[in-house]
């Protein structure tokens, strides 16, 4: 019934691809995506050799791993294992955990923020309380500190990254639902008789669906970088899994006699969280219209 | 203005005491025991028993916490299990080296920062704005460890222009803060550019071209100090991003910091030292959140302390 007067027109989302079409970073990125996403699905069928075979003529007779040539396009690591295919598997890790972990934390964060922002008195501070000092903790001393209570696995460093990386998305949700809340469309909506779940689903939550959208694209981009790192000091995802920054933590010590072993990896890292980020950037300033001129 | 920074303060002790709590919890949860650590593979269980009467680990949960949080009134965190030192000289020791690091990293992210937002606020819409705002979004998308091996790989192996990590002199100390500092660099780089914007379309800019100025004195006497104040007062916030940091850096360069520090205890679950490590980072976020927010209102009077 009160579907009538009361309805404030949500961000216009519909044109939202097209306008990010527009923009050439933006375009750039979602290419760029689309090629990762494209290799880690199809990875079984596109790789050149199996990523965990170590190859006789992957070494040279010497031992050392093999530079970039025509029969292992990124060379071999130090098992004489093919670069290449590690790199195509390590794109699957980097989006499972990405995916999920950030997912996770959206969650976490639009659970945590809405109610806080919804609900006056001790709910809400409680749960402010406790963000505030989520964010007072240094992040990866947290990570480093989950990741060797428990032994890490795949699903157990998304756990980890989601517990860190909630905190900014609740404390954003939380500002904008208190306004939100304060709002006459919502008052109004209140006095007529709509419920708590009926104001929150219909009301509320689809003017923050835009800034969802950009914190979970822009948060990708964090997890993939929390990812490489713990994997990087070797307690994110553990071999013979590959991940981008285990193939960093495996081979860096040779990094002065085979440079390709940390350089190819770390520019996939960068690629791919430089992509989120371009996205996210440009979804930020195409759904936000007050943060028009602000990067 | 006086009960605000009074409540602000007491806010700030409540954090750091949560932190204390959950950080005790999780090292509490930590599958290994300190004892029988302490004592070695070839201690008898008597020795360990000992080992774990004499450092409380028998008592319940919460009387070792108490235990701890009554230590740290009185500027006690304990001994460090392998060390056999007090935490707070081994975190005394390694305090320097971070701070110098991250005196390091400041600099060199306001510098780059600033000066890439500038140029790319003056030449707006060109191509070199597009170059610099992209090179600040790949500076935010890049993992430290990644930038410290290239910087390495490149100044010191190819070019020997620097040390291979370590400690000591003025050349030590660059790799490593350009390392911490390209990341802040980047978003100072994107916060500069837009703040600049903003003073360059207000009224008082108009009225001193009008006033016949040239270009560059409007632009650094006029322009320029209106536009940095807001990208100075992050810096306090910046500490969250350097105590994350730091951990990787300075295991990259080698560098003898509380980062290190934390990582090798981390490694052999030397919990006095994990935790002594994270309270003091967490109490140098805590300080430097306060910093902004109380810098932030003086900058700007349009802000309101609440």
């Amino acid at each position: 019934m009160a579907e009538v007067a009361i309805s404030v027109p949500v961000a216009p989302t519909p044109g939202v691809f097209r306008r990010l079409l527009k923009r050439k970073l933006a375009v750039f990125g979602l290419i760029v995506i689309a090629l990762i996403v494209f290799a880690a699905v199809f990875a079984p069928w596109i790789v050149p050799y199996n990523p965990d075979e170590q190859f006789f003529e992957g070494l040279t007779l010497e031992g050392a791993p093999l530079a970039p040539n025509a029969q292992f396009w990124f060379g071999t690591d130090l098992v004489g294992r093919d670069l290449l295919s590690r790199i195509i598997y390590g794109a699957r890790t980097s989006l499972i955990i990405g995916v999920i972990a950030n997912g996770v934390s959206v969650l976490i964060g639009s659970a945590v923020g809405i109610t806080a922002g919804y609900f006056k008195g001790w709910v809400s501070t409680v749960l402010m309380r406790f963000t505030d000092l989520m964010m007072a903790f240094p992040a990866l001393l947290l990570a480093i500190v989950l990741a060797a209570i428990f032994r890490p696995s795949l699903l157990i460093v998304a756990m980890v990254i989601a517990m860190v990386n909630w905190v900014q998305i609740a404390r954003v949700l939380y500002t904008e639902t208190r306004s939100l809340a304060e709002r006459d469309f919502v008052e109004a909506e209140r006095a007529l008789g709509a419920g708590t779940f009926r104001v929150l689903t219909r009301h509320i939550f689809p003017h923050l669906v835009s800034t969802i959208v950009v914190y979970a694209t822009l948060g990708i981009a964090t997890t993939v970088l929390l990812e490489a790192t713990l994997s990087y000091l070797g307690i994110g995802v553990q071999p013979p899994t590959a991940s981008w920054g285990n193939i960093i933590f495996e081979n860096q010590t040779y990094f002065t006699s085979a440079p390709w072993l940390v350089f190819i990896p770390g520019f996939a890292i960068i690629l791919l969280a430089l992509a989120f980020n371009l996205v996210g950037d440009a979804l930020r300033d195409i759904l936000d219209p007050t943060q028009q001129g602000h990067h | 203005m006086i009960s605000y920074v009074a409540r602000r303060l007491l806010q700030s002790a409540l954090i750091l005491v949560g932190i204390s709590l959950v950080t005790f919890v999780l090292l509490y949860l930590l599958p290994a025991d300190p004892a029988r650590q302490i004592a070695g593979r070839s201690a008898t269980a008597e020795t360990v028993e000992s080992i774990r009467q004499q450092l409380g680990l028998n008592l319940p949960f919460y009387q070792q916490y108490l235990r701890y949080a009554t230590g740290l009134l009185h500027g006690d965190f304990g001994r460090s299990y392998l060390q056999k030192t007090e935490v707070v000289e081994l975190i005394a020791s390694r305090l320097p080296a971070s701070l110098l690091l991250m005196a390091g990293a400041i600099t060199c992210e306001l510098i780059l920062g600033i000066a890439m937002g500038l140029v790319s606020a003056l030449r707006r819409g060109s191509g070199l704005d597009n170059g610099l705002m992209l090179l600040s979004f790949v500076g935010v998308s890049a993992p430290q460890f990644v930038i410290g091996i290239l910087m390495l790989y490149v100044f010191s192996v190819q070019l020997g222009w620097f040390p291979i990590g370590g400690y000591g002199t003025f050349s030590h100390l660059v790799l490593p803060s350009l390392t911490l500092g390209v990341l802040g660099a980047g978003w100072y780089a994107r916060m500069m550019r837009s703040s600049m914007i903003d003073v360059l379309r207000q009224d008082f800019i108009r009225t001193a071209h009008s006033k016949g100025l040239g270009r560059a004195t409007v632009i650094f006497r006029h322009a320029l100090p209106n536009a940095i104040l807001p990208v100075i007062a992050m810096i306090g916030i910046d500490i969250g991003m350097f105590m994350s940091g730091i951990v990787v850096v300075e295991s990259v360069f080698g560098w003898p910091g509380i980062g290190q520090l934390a990582w090798q205890a981390i490694q052999r679950v030397d919990i006095p030292i994990i935790m002594g490590v994270t309270l003091v980072s967490a109490l140098a976020i805590v300080v430097g959140n306060l910093m902004a927010d109380l810098i932030a209102p003086m900058i700007d009077p349009r802000i309101k302390l609440r």
